[in-house]
């Protein structure tokens, strides 16, 4: 079984936030407007944080693209009471709008903030938005999917066509949108394949390893800042 | 067997006739129900985003006020069963006042997580597909267990009183003919009965503590800084039985004042109790001392970054304020207590009920603010909804406790009386145990 996972090179992001608008495109993420905004309530699956470097003399800024880092071992998923946010079997971190009753345990319990609620209505379906993935309603937790949508499709259409899915053939949004490649997806059980290999580099490393919750995001750390 | 005492007539004084203070106390707090009724019904249409959270502190005012007044129920059944257990005759006019606390606040407590819910029309799914994995469910379990035990607690005690007002008064007569069980008073009846209510004080015990316990689990049982902590569950419990015994104490004093129960809660029994509020201050003060210094000594940057926050950032009224009210204050007040014990105990019991309020508050949301990654963060402040509901919540448990009282006698007629009548012979028996038996004029010797 494959075991999905991403790795972002942090010395090829630009911080131009492709991804960000790729992700918001494909996965229906509403924008909710400069007022609820200033309250802190932006939806961002992908969000690029930003830090000053102070190390720097000229004060770099230094990006970090953050998606729902798809833990092995998720903290969210646990306190979670009614099973509406699990890990599935291939490793993605799922969560069931439908199920979701919104005590936002599971933003309380995630360590990398990756979780978002819908504090209003912020969107209802309408022409434009992508079919296949469903509007969510207000009151309820949601999430980063890996795109999980574009797994379930690029499956029929091999099954269709009677055959194997690619390694390639399902990539997330922002992984498709990056136009500097940083940010490579693909299958971690498999040790050939170009994100193992990546992820096995000595420039590796995962948000917040110490906590134990084995992220299936790996970061490539910059080069020159490091030394 | 249903004569009162003529002493006791004023016990059932508030039933039999209702003064103007009554309606005041009912409009007043109707207000405040009506404020936070308008409150939510915003809240339902609009979605949570009438309240003033956000990313990252998605909980606020609702999470610490159930932390609080679940605390706050630890007041009754726990003390109540301490005190029958340990048979302490001071207990007779205290034990139901406390009892009513608890399973009143109970409701108001468990309420705080409705109104916290995103989709509150999707709560069956915590029983539909319930998950014991989460803490949440673990607090659902405990609580309605200490729910049902405390009603049960409540009722079993209260079971003479009511056949008292089937004979004696006129109205209700239905209502209280059904609850009174057929009581009639015979030896066979309150052999039962105090049995049953021996058996209640002992179950409740371990529960109350298994309360707390798993409500501070919600918090510990994650990763976050200054919330991972193991010593949590006896902490919170501490904390609990803490506010617990100022609200007890507040309780009695505005019912000894508004009923004119004096000659029944007497200075002896705030002195008691402020002792007892003494002991839990210096044991609060123990526990947030160890729990902040360990954190300080380990100078885990992420512990800090919150750690700094309450200590001299943003939280620090809220901080500095929970050590003035709840500990500073507290001690000042109830280390001597030979002169003005009342307005001492009253003084020390209103600030430990803020202190311990904010006690709970700079635990939930200080270490929400300090995400562990580079966020733009935001300090949390309410809106007129909270605060709305705040209100609301607390008038809505006065209103329930008040109308209690015009229900049933605050304070237990027949316990009363048994001590009169049985209490008094009893600990003369009981002290005479306890000494040498050589000794023939034992009963002198105290």
């Amino acid at each position: 079984m494959a075991l999905w996972g991403m790795v972002i090179d942090l010395d090829r992001c630009t911080g131009c936030q492709a991804c960000v608008m790729a992700c918001k495109a494909e996965n229906n993420v509403p924008a909710v407007g400069a007022k609820e905004a200033n309250r802190g309530r932006t939806i961002s699956w992908m969000q690029v944080l930003t830090e000053v470097d102070e190390h720097d003399p000229l004060g770099k800024v230094r990006f970090l693209p953050r998606p729902c880092l798809h833990c092995d071992d998720p903290p969210c998923t646990r306190v979670c009471p009614v099973y509406a946010t699990y890990r599935n079997p291939e490793g993605i971190v799922a969560q069931i709008y439908a199920r979701c009753i919104g005590c936002r345990f599971c933003m309380a319990a995630c360590p990398y903030n990756a979780k978002y609620f819908n504090w209003r209505t912020y969107l209802t379906e309408g022409p434009g938005q992508n079919p296949d993935v469903s509007v969510r309603s207000k009151g309820v937790v949601e999430k980063c999917t890996f795109c999980h949508h574009r797994l379930q499709k690029a499956r029929e259409r091999a099954l269709a066509e009677g055959r194997e899915m690619e390694p390639g053939e399902y990539i997330p949004a922002c992984a498709e949108a990056c136009p500097t490649r940083a940010i490579v997806f693909g299958d971690l059980s498999d040790p050939d394949s170009e994100v193992a290999k990546l992820a096995r580099s000595p420039r590796a490393f995962r948000l917040q390893e110490e906590l134990g919750t084995r992220p299936k995001v790996i970061y490539l750390t910059e080069g020159e800042a490091r030394g | 067997m249903a004569e009162v005492d003529t002493r006791d007539a004023i016990l059932l004084a508030p039933i039999e006739q209702t003064g103007r203070g009554f309606y005041w106390a009912l409009a007043l707090l109707s207000l405040a129900i009506l404020w936070g009724g308008i409150a939510y019904a915003v809240q339902l249409n609009e979605g949570l985003g009438v309240t003033g959270l956000h990313q990252p502190v998605s909980w606020g005012f609702y999470v610490t006020n159930f932390v609080f007044f679940i605390g706050i129920s630890h007041a009754g059944t726990l003390i109540s069963a301490i005190l029958r257990l340990s048979r302490a005759e001071w207990r007779r006019p205290i034990t139901r006042m406390a009892e009513v606390i608890t399973v009143m606040v109970l409701f108001i407590g468990a309420g705080q997580i409705l109104v916290d819910l995103g989709r509150p029309d999707r709560v069956m799914n915590v029983i539909r597909h319930g998950r014991y994995q989460s803490p949440l469910l673990w607090d659902a379990t405990s609580i309605s267990a200490y729910l049902t035990a405390s009603l049960v607690y409540l009722y079993l005690p209260m079971i003479p009183d009511i056949a008292l007002l089937r004979d004696r008064l006129g109205k209700r007569k239905l209502l209280y003919t059904v609850l009174a069980l057929g009581w009639r008073g015979t030896k066979r009846q309150k052999k039962v009965l105090n049995r049953a209510i021996s058996v209640m004080a002992i179950l409740v015990i371990p529960i109350a503590v298994s309360v707390h316990t798993v409500v501070s689990f919600v918090f510990s049982m994650t990763l976050q800084p200054m919330w991972h902590s193991t010593i949590f569950g006896p902490y919170f419990v501490v904390g609990a039985i803490y506010s617990g015994i100022a609200a007890l104490i507040v309780a009695m004093l505005i019912f000894r004042k508004a009923y004119g129960l004096q000659g029944y809660l007497k200075p002896i029994h705030f002195r008691y109790l402020g002792q007892l509020l003494l002991v839990m201050s210096l044991l609060w003060f123990y526990f947030t001392f160890t729990e902040y210094l360990t954190g300080y000594y380990g100078g885990e940057v992420e512990e800090m970054k919150v750690f700094w926050g309450k200590f001299t950032g943003p939280f620090w009224p809220f901080f500095w304020g929970m050590v003035l009210t709840n500990f500073l204050i507290p001690l000042l007040c109830l280390v001597r207590l030979h002169r003005h014990s009342i307005g001492k105990v009253l003084t020390a019991s209103v600030s430990v009920l803020v202190g311990m309020w904010l006690e709970r508050f700079t635990i939930v949301v200080p270490t929400l603010s300090y995400p562990r990654l580079p966020f733009p963060g935001g300090v949390y402040w309410p809106t007129w909804v909270e605060l709305g509901e705040t209100a609301a919540s607390f008038a809505l448990f006065a209103l329930f406790y008040l109308l209690f009282t015009k229900l049933f006698p605050i304070i237990s007629v027949w316990e009363i009386q048994e001590g009169r009548e049985m209490g008094l012979k009893e600990v003369e028996e009981r002290l005479l145990t306890y000494l040498p038996e050589t000794a023939e004029g034992g009963a002198h010797g105290s």
